[in-house]
């Protein structure tokens, strides 16, 4: 392996790269345009369920209390409507609302005498998420002021954690996807075109023609997609960072993946450009390898999510290593199985080179 | 003199098709060789084996004194190629294609002496993409020429490019043969084989039909020179019994087939004599390109066999 030579045609290479704009926009600017959109879409979807209410009971202490106890539940977002609006339920019919809760008159008294009283909660059944989450919310309230009207207190309790002690976000979970999604696409799509077209424009002939080695060759792809895919990183870490305020961690654990995961994939574009006999035949396997990835990997979605039988599906894909790694080093923090994926996917990524290798069509028999 | 190249009972098969056949020829040093053929006789393959690109399947070959596939990189050191239709990294400029393949080959190039050398200076920074057919060919040239070697191999490198650029391409094949350099040459037009080889070969169906310089080959294979004389139909008659030789009307002239220089002066004597009249004379000799279309369809109609 000589380095002037791999420099060389690392030079020649990026240059090319830089200067081809359709390609710079896939690799940096695509997963930004997409880690925008996702969270758009989520940060702008309505997270609080509302509630309208109609307090028959008027400006009692108790009422109030009841009704700040439901504010603080953080997942009902109420608003209210004067008694003289009349019946409830017509009105929620008129305005096409889907819960209301009518506190009757009487309620802080009778709450005050511990007489029994009776809420009215107003539910569409034509939208049971909406309906699970008011019944919860309210059940739980009411629970409350029942067990302090008999001078109870809870004896079992639930504290609230989210994994890791911090509270993530999807787009937490999405900025490793989407650096596994650009450690996947910039290399196998690129590799893929590339090796069919040279191999029909017989520019593979003319290079071995020079000094240039097969492995001095791949080398010098290998160190660009390293570069690519540490920029594409850095890019999207930023937005996530910047625009999302995500809580993800670039840890020393996570680096290493940078640089196998885009190993793995060059190979696997090698190889699917080398076994193809035209460009067109390539596009097609690089496309069947690349979608299923793509989207039961985790990229976009946790694998978790899914059930069992495409969960074993991801289980099979390279990448779902790579971001399963990535998630477990940046936002788990869970240092064992951080390790565990890096093996598998080193593993993979020597395994594929390898063949890479063994397959890549430099001279013919 | 020494070979630069030397194969005897080369051979290369792909299952049942024999794409060489048992071709045998030496390229003496200094000198351009020409390797003719219609598509598909070989030629290309060939070449191929003597660069090092392909495995012979039997057959002895040395490229200065190198076994091409055995010792490629050796061998890749010392020559340069321009593939059919030369093609390159498409937004690289013909400049910093010199300069990657100095360092690939670890020389110190003047990239601006061989843009000038084949007329590519004024595109020495535009893409590849950019460039002419024959633009890319001039490239490809320079670049064959990087290392500075001592054999260059040149597949069709004038092949659908305009006169200018096959004339500019030439004046560099004939300088670097004035450098001393040995060039082997395949080409389709056997005028460019006529202008600039010492020696040809004819290849069809893997097998050599016919080698030799030009001229030899135009000797060996060739119909007789010919006095061409524009005269009335009776003239021929006359001319055929009076001087022995095959005398025939093409296209409203008299053609007398000759044997020997002199028999010039006998048919312009007898023509004078005859009193018939005869207003012009031209003489007319076969081609290298007669030869060659004679040769390859009389192989096809399995009358020529395998001339090595």
């Amino acid at each position: 392996m000589n380095a002037r030579r791999t420099y060389a045609d690392f030079k020649v290479f990026s240059r090319s790269y830089l200067r081809n704009k359709v390609a710079l926009f896939f690799t940096l600017f695509f997963p930004v345009l997409l880690i925008l959109l996702f969270g758009e879409i989520v940060t702008s979807s309505n997270t609080t369920v509302d509630l309208t209410v109609q307090n028959l009971d008027g400006n009692t202490n108790v009422s109030a209390q009841f009704l700040a106890a439901l504010n603080h539940t953080g997942v009902l977002s109420l608003s209210f409507v004067p008694p003289s609006a009349g019946n409830l339920s017509k009105y929620m019919a008129a305005h096409d609302l889907t819960a209301g809760l009518v506190i009757p008159a009487g309620f802080s008294q009778a709450y005050l005498q511990k007489k029994v009283v009776s809420l009215v909660l107003y539910t569409d059944p034509g939208s049971p998420s909406t309906t699970g989450v008011v019944q919860g919310a309210v059940g739980g309230v009411v629970n409350y002021f029942n067990l302090n009207a008999s001078g109870a207190h809870p004896i079992v309790q639930v504290t609230g954690e989210d994994v890791g002690s911090q509270v993530y976000t999807y787009l937490d979970y999405l900025t490793p996807g989407l650096i596994g999604f650009s450690i996947l696409t910039s290399p196998m799509f690129s590799m893929v075109n590339i090796i069919a077209e040279y191999k029909k424009e017989r520019i593979f002939k003319q290079i071995s023609l020079t000094p240039l080695t097969k492995a001095e060759w791949l080398t010098s792809k290998i160190l660009w997609y390293f570069i690519l895919t540490f920029i594409a990183a850095f890019i999207i870490m930023g937005v996530s960072y910047g625009v999302f305020n995500s809580h993800v961690t670039l840890t020393l654990l996570a680096l290493p993946f940078l640089f196998v995961g885009p190993l793995l994939f060059v190979a696997l574009g090698m190889i699917a450009g080398a076994v193809a006999k035209t460009p067109e035949s390539a596009a097609v396997i690089g496309n069947l390898i690349t979608f299923p990835m793509m989207f039961l990997a985790g990229t976009f979605f946790p694998v978790q999510s899914f059930n069992p039988s495409l969960q074993a599906v991801a289980h099979v894909l390279p990448l779902y290593y790579v971001i399963d790694g990535m998630n477990n080093a940046m936002i788990l923090h869970n240092t064992g199985q951080a390790l565990f994926d890096l093996a598998v996917t080193s593993v993979i990524a020597v395994i594929f080179f390898i063949i890479a290798i063994l397959v890549f069509p430099w001279r013919e028999e | 003199m020494a070979s630069a190249i030397s194969a005897q009972g080369l051979e290369k098969t792909y299952g049942e098709l024999r794409a060489v056949d048992g071709l045998s020829f030496d390229v003496e040093e200094g000198t351009i060789f020409a390797f003719l053929g219609p598509n598909g006789a070989g030629k290309t393959t060939t070449v191929e084996i003597l660069e090092g690109l392909r495995r012979a399947t039997a057959g002895e070959v040395k490229v200065l004194g190198l076994d091409p596939w055995k010792q490629a990189d050796a061998l890749h050191h010392r020559i340069g190629v321009i593939p059919q239709e030369f093609r390159f990294f498409d937004k690289t400029t013909p400049r910093e294609a010199i300069e990657y393949y100095a360092t690939l080959f670890d020389k110190k190039a003047d990239a601006d002496e061989l843009l000038r050398k084949v007329e590519l200076t004024e595109k020495a920074e535009s893409y590849f993409d950019t460039l002419s057919g024959g633009q890319k060919q001039k490239l490809g040239l320079a670049l064959a020429l990087v290392n500075d070697p001592p054999l260059l191999f040149l597949d069709e490198p004038t092949s659908g490019l305009d006169p200018h650029a096959r004339r500019a391409i030439w004046e560099v094949i004939k300088e670097a043969k004035r450098g001393g350099r040995t060039v082997f040459l395949t080409t389709h037009y056997l005028e460019e084989a006529e202008l600039l080889a010492e020696r040809v070969a004819i290849i069809n169906h893997g097998k050599i039909i016919a080698e030799g310089s030009p001229e030899e080959i135009i000797r060996e294979h060739g119909t007789a020179d010919r006095l061409v004389l524009e005269g009335p139909p009776a003239l021929a008659d006359h001319l055929a019994k009076t001087l022995g030789l095959p005398v025939h009307r093409e296209n409203g002239k008299v053609v007398i087939e000759m044997s020997d220089k002199r028999d010039v002066a006998r048919a312009l004597e007898e023509a004078d004599r005859s009193g018939l009249g005869w207003t012009s004379v031209s003489t007319a000799r076969d081609s290298l390109e007669d030869v060659f279309v004679r040769l390859v369809g009389r192989m096809e109609e399995g009358v020529v066999r395998s001339g090595r």
